[in-house]
Parts: structure tokens; C-alpha cells; sequence
């Protein structure tokens, strides 16, 4: 459920969606209900594309690092890596694809850079194991962990523009709660909008 | 052993008949041959609702037919090929649709075929039987469909032969179908998959019975059964076929070993061959082949596959199976893409099983559930009128 409330908050209504890793379907129901819109589902496991079949999604089974090459450009009005793009063979490749396939993209993942990880490392000198992180290096999908800053200077790099940034921190209640000041440092995690 | 799922069955039901396509007025076949009248075997379960909108049409298989759920009689020893999933409350769910299956014409279970009576010679066609394609299939179909009073299907569906069936209604009529299952199928056969149809086609020509296709009651036995046998091999993954026999031996002890003796795979393999000849004709056998050989929508659509579906207006759900090498998953995978490209709602999963290609005949919750679940998202929003 993270950073489900800023997503829904982001998608205007009746807008075409595509949640890349959207695991049991329960943001794009969301979605549907909320906001009308006409989503779709790609999801790695047969258990999440079952859930979803099972909500009335329409959703298959692919790894995201292989099937996005066929859709034609724009094909959608948002592409969502929802805690997803950490978990990828190949992030920049993930990124240039759905840059050419949305027309804007909702872009979140826990935040290397957050203090309490960044002291984890420092004092501990081992992986950080936390909320954010809840794996041991040898068990983790995260293989590609990466801060706020670094998704900046990947903007640049890549040449691709960003819309919007709600860097944030989960409340108590779960609540998304956005982190203004100096968010690489302080955020949990990332939420960037970004376009070609 | 009753299954899972057979305790809920359609119970006893009855094959019907529909003959059409009366000279002069023949169905005009892809080749451009015409044929008539044409009859075509079928079943239904399940009442059509008032609003004609729950119906379901089901495709079989290159060695099924029209009796795809329920027993003929009480005392009958197998239930109809897909019992597992057809009847009340099940996948199929004749309590709420209404299920409709027919023999492809071709086809020797019922429907008009190369061992039915040519009504110009008053013998049975054999080779003189026009070559008969998976669109010339689904065109009869389309007349069963039609005299049914149905004009739009809830759902089209089917496994491996079935599955280019599904497909093929989904291009052929797209008016015509709501949504499309295609289970285990391919929008093209493999070159693997066709050498293993030539194999099973060379052991009939070379049946001495068989005799240009003009055999009458001293069929190709050895050379049907044989083919059969090739394609139980097809059906089955390295791994379940381990399982089921391993290297048993059927009786004897190593010391009375001889080249007669048999190993447990040997004998099931001879078993269904034999099993088959009693329900099936070699020369359709033959006929059923190739048209699965020839079905190829990529080449129909000028090479670009995403083309063939440019006109579906249905709703699809793909499932391919992970151990299945006759039908592999990158099969299904590619209509999955071309479907995607052409921006049709899709469906995709592929079931991890130990089963190979059988595993769409075979009772599987997963699949069940799959099925059901799409079926039941596709009749709601009939009523809705919504596009997703």
C-alpha cells in the first residue's frame, strides 16, 4: 500500500494506466473505482495476475525487463513503477521504455539516501536491514537501489524532464506524508512524476 | 476415480444434429472447393438465457468431439473430454451459461467428414474429401451459431487445436464474440509440432490397410495407433512421464527380460493407441492434421501477427502451460504481444505444472479459477455495457 494515496491523488479521472509490477491488483482497483480509469496490469507472478483476474483486472504475466518493447509510443496517459524499479535487471532500459510508452510516469522506490539507512551502513558497516529495506543482502529483490539524488542526476543523463517530485515519509496511520526539506537525506522514499 | 470436479455434472446428455449448406447452396471452403450439405455433430448444457447473451461456444482438440461434458448413459465409463470444467458451478459454469460444443467438420465423431457418404457417389469420401482449414471450421460453426438463434458469443474457448479455433472466431466474426479463451495454442504451429504430425501421418501411409485412404471396415489400425502413440508422447512432459511410470517394468523379473518385454510407458503408450482406433478415422486423423499444420494468422495478415487482431473486438484471456514443449509458453507469449500491440484487453498466465501439453485437459484448481473468474468479469460487464 505505500505511496498508494499519492498515486490516486496524481492520475486525473479516465486516464489510460499501466502499473508495471502491480502485484495483487489492488491499486489499479483503486484506480478503477476512484478514478475511472482504464487500467492494466503486468505482473511477474502467477499468484498477482490470479488476484487480479480476480478483481476483473486485466493483467498478464511478463518480466517487465522483457515485454514493454511492443507497445506502440503514448500508448498510455501514465505508466506507474510503483516500489518496482529497484527489483529490475535493467533499470535505465525499464526507464527509456516507459518513457517512450507513457506520456507521463509515476516513479516511487525506497530511498537509499534516507538518514536512519545511511547511519545503518555507516555505524554497522553491514547491509541495511529496516522498514524500508526488509531483506538480507542475499535474499533481497532489490538489485538496484538508488536515492532521490541519483534519480536527479539520472534525469539529466537520460535527458528525460521532472514534473513533480512528493518525496515522502509513511505516517502511523500509513498515510503518505511529503517530506519538503532536504528529502534525499529525510524521505523514505522517493515519488518523482517524470516525461520525455 | 472421480476427480475433484466430477461430482457436479451435467448428468446423462444427448448428441444433436444440424445439416445445412444443402446443394446447391454448399459452404464455399478456403480452398474454394465447396461442400454440402455438411452436418454437424453438437452438444449444449446449460439453458440460453432470454437475453441470448450467456452462451459459450467450446472448441475441442484434434481427437475430440462434440461430447465434451456429461455421460450418454448412466453406465458409461469416461464423462465428456472436458468434464473437469464444464458443468454446475464449474469453470464452465452451466448453471449461469449455456455451453455449446461441436465436432469440426473433418472430424469422425458425428460431423461431416472424409468418412462420411459422398452424396454424389454414394461412398464414403476418403481422399476425395476437400483439405478442410481451421477458418473453414470455425465457418461451419458460424452456421450452428446462427441456427441456435445466438448472435453474439459471451465467450469462444478452447485448448491447443481448440485455442486456433478461438482465435480464428475471435478475426473471422468479431462482432460475433464478446471474449476469447485460448488455452495451450499457438497462432501457428511449431516446425517441431508439424515434423511430429508428418511422423504420425507417414505410420497411416505406410499401414498397408490403409490403402490410398480407401479402406473400409480393415481400417489402418496399426498405423493409427501408432500416430497415436506419437502424439501421447507430445502431450506429455519428460518429468510427468517419469513420474507416472519411471523405468517400471510391466512384469517381468530381470532375469525373463527379452525384447518383448515391456516397460510401464510402453504399454500405456499401446494401450491408448489401441483405445484410439475404436473412436477415430485414420483419414481424419489425417485431414485434422494438416489443417492444424496449415493455420498460420501471421501469414494470413501479411506477416504481422498484431494485424490479425486489428478488428477483435473481443476481450481475451491466454493461458499457456510452463512444461508444455508441443505448445510452448513463447507461443503463447507471442500472441499476448500481438494482442497487446494492437491494444486488446489481455489476459495473460502461464500455469507452472508438471503436465506438458495434457495439462489443459487435466482437473487444475488454478485453471479453474483463472477461467471462471475471467468469465464471470466478462458476462458482468455485458451488463454494464462498459469498456474496462
Amino acid at each position: 500500500m505505500i505511496g498508494y494515496d499519492l498515486v490516486i491523488e496524481e492520475i486525473p479521472e479516465k486516464t489510460k494506466v499501466l502499473d508495471l509490477g502491480c502485484g495483487d491488483g489492488v491499486l489499479l482497483e483503486m484506480l478503477q473505482e476512484s478514478k475511472k480509469v482504464k487500467g492494466y496490469g503486468v505482473e511477474i507472478s502467477e499468484e498477482g495476475v490470479s488476484l487480479c483476474m480476480e478483481k476483473g483486472l486485466y493483467c498478464y504475466q511478463a518480466d517487465i525487463d522483457e515485454g514493454l518493447t511492443d507497445y506502440r509510443k503514448n500508448s498510455f496517459d501514465y505508466v506507474i513503477l510503483n516500489q518496482t524499479i529497484q527489483n529490475t535487471k535493467r533499470p535505465d532500459y525499464v526507464i527509456k521504455e516507459v518513457l517512450r510508452i507513457g506520456k507521463k510516469v509515476i516513479i516511487s522506490f525506497p530511498n537509499f539516501g534516507y538518514f536512519q539507512t545511511r547511519l545503518h551502513l555507516l555505524c554497522r558497516g553491514t547491509m541495511p536491514v529496516n522498514d524500508l529495506l526488509p531483506y538480507q543482502w542475499y535474499d533481497s529483490p532489490n538489485i538496484h537501489l538508488l536515492t532521490i539524488k541519483d534519480m536527479k542526476i539520472m534525469a539529466k543523463e537520460f535527458n528525460f524532464k521532472i514534473l513533480k517530485e512528493w518525496h515522502f515519509n509513511l505516517g502511523q496511520d500509513k498515510k503518505s506524508k511529503i517530506t519538503r526539506v532536504n528529502p534525499n537525506l529525510f524521505a523514505q522514499y522517493g515519488f518523482f512524476v517524470i516525461c520525455q | 476415480m472421480k476427480t475433484f470436479n466430477e461430482i457436479k455434472t451435467v448428468g446423462i446428455v444427448k448428441t444433436k444434429f444440424f445439416t445445412f449448406a444443402d446443394p446447391p447452396e454448399e459452404m464455399i471452403l478456403e480452398s474454394g472447393e465447396r461442400l454440402g450439405p455438411i452436418t454437424l455433430a453438437y452438444e449444449t448444457y446449460g439453458t440460453l438465457n432470454s437475453e441470448k447473451n450467456n452462451a459459450i461456444l467450446i472448441e475441442h482438440a484434434l481427437s475430440g468431439s462434440a461430447h465434451a461434458a456429461g455421460r450418454h448413459h448412466p453406465d458409461d465409463k469416461y464423462p465428456g473430454w472436458w468434464d473437469a470444467y464444464i458443468g454446475p458451478g464449474k469453470a464452465f459454469d452451466t448453471d449461469k451459461y449455456f455451453v455449446i460444443c461441436s465436432n469440426v467438420i473433418g472430424g469422425c465423431s458425428g460431423s461431416t467428414g472424409p468418412a462420411s457418404i459422398n452424396p454424389f457417389t454414394g461412398r464414403t469420401y476418403a481422399l476425395d474429401f476437400p483439405m478442410v482449414t481451421i477458418k473453414d471450421m470455425v465457418n461451419a460453426q458460424f452456421h450452428l451459431v446462427n441456427h441456435l438463434g445466438i448472435k453474439k458469443l459471451l465467450a469462444v474457448a478452447g485448448g491447443s487445436m481448440g485455442g486456433m479455433q478461438a482465435l480464428q472466431w475471435s478475426v473471422s466474426y468479431p462482432h460475433m464474440v464478446n471474449s476469447c479463451i485460448a488455452i495451450a495454442t499457438s497462432a501457428h504451429l511449431s516446425a517441431q509440432g508439424i515434423a511430429f504430425n508428418e511422423v504420425a501421418r507417414q505410420a497411416i501411409f505406410n499401414d498397408p490397410r490403409w490403402n490410398g485412404g480407401n479402406y473400409g471396415r480393415e481400417v489402418p489400425a496399426e498405423g493409427l495407433s501408432l500416430a497415436r502413440m506419437i502424439g501421447h508422447i507430445t502431450y506429455l512432459s519428460e518429468k510427468h512421464m517419469h513420474e507416472k511410470f519411471g523405468r517400471n517394468f510391466q512384469e517381468a523379473s530381470k532375469a525373463s527380460r527379452n525384447i518383448n518385454s515391456e516397460f510401464t510407458v510402453e504399454s500405456y503408450l499401446h494401450y491408448q493407441g489401441i483405445k484410439f482406433v475404436e473412436r477415430f478415422d485414420a483419414n481424419s486423423y489425417v485431414y485434422i492434421t494438416r489443417a492444424i499444420d496449415y493455420f498460420d494468422l501471421q501469414e494470413d495478415y501479411g506477416g504481422t501477427l498484431a494485424n490479425a487482431f486489428d478488428n477483435a473486438e473481443a476481450n481475451y484471456l491466454v493461458i499457456s502451460f510452463t512444461t508444455d514443449w508441443l505448445y510452448p509458453s513463447d507461443s503463447s507469449k507471442e500472441i499476448v504481444k500481438a494482442l497487446r500491440v494492437s491494444g486488446k484487453n489481455v489476459n495473460y498466465i502461464d500455469i507452472v505444472t508438471d503436465n506438458g501439453h495434457d495439462a489443459f485437459l487435466l482437473p487444475a484448481e488454478i485453471l479453474e479459477k483463472n477461467i471462471s473468474n475471467f468469465l464471470k468479469s466478462e458476462f458482468a460487464r455485458l451488463g454494464k455495457n462498459e469498456e474496462v
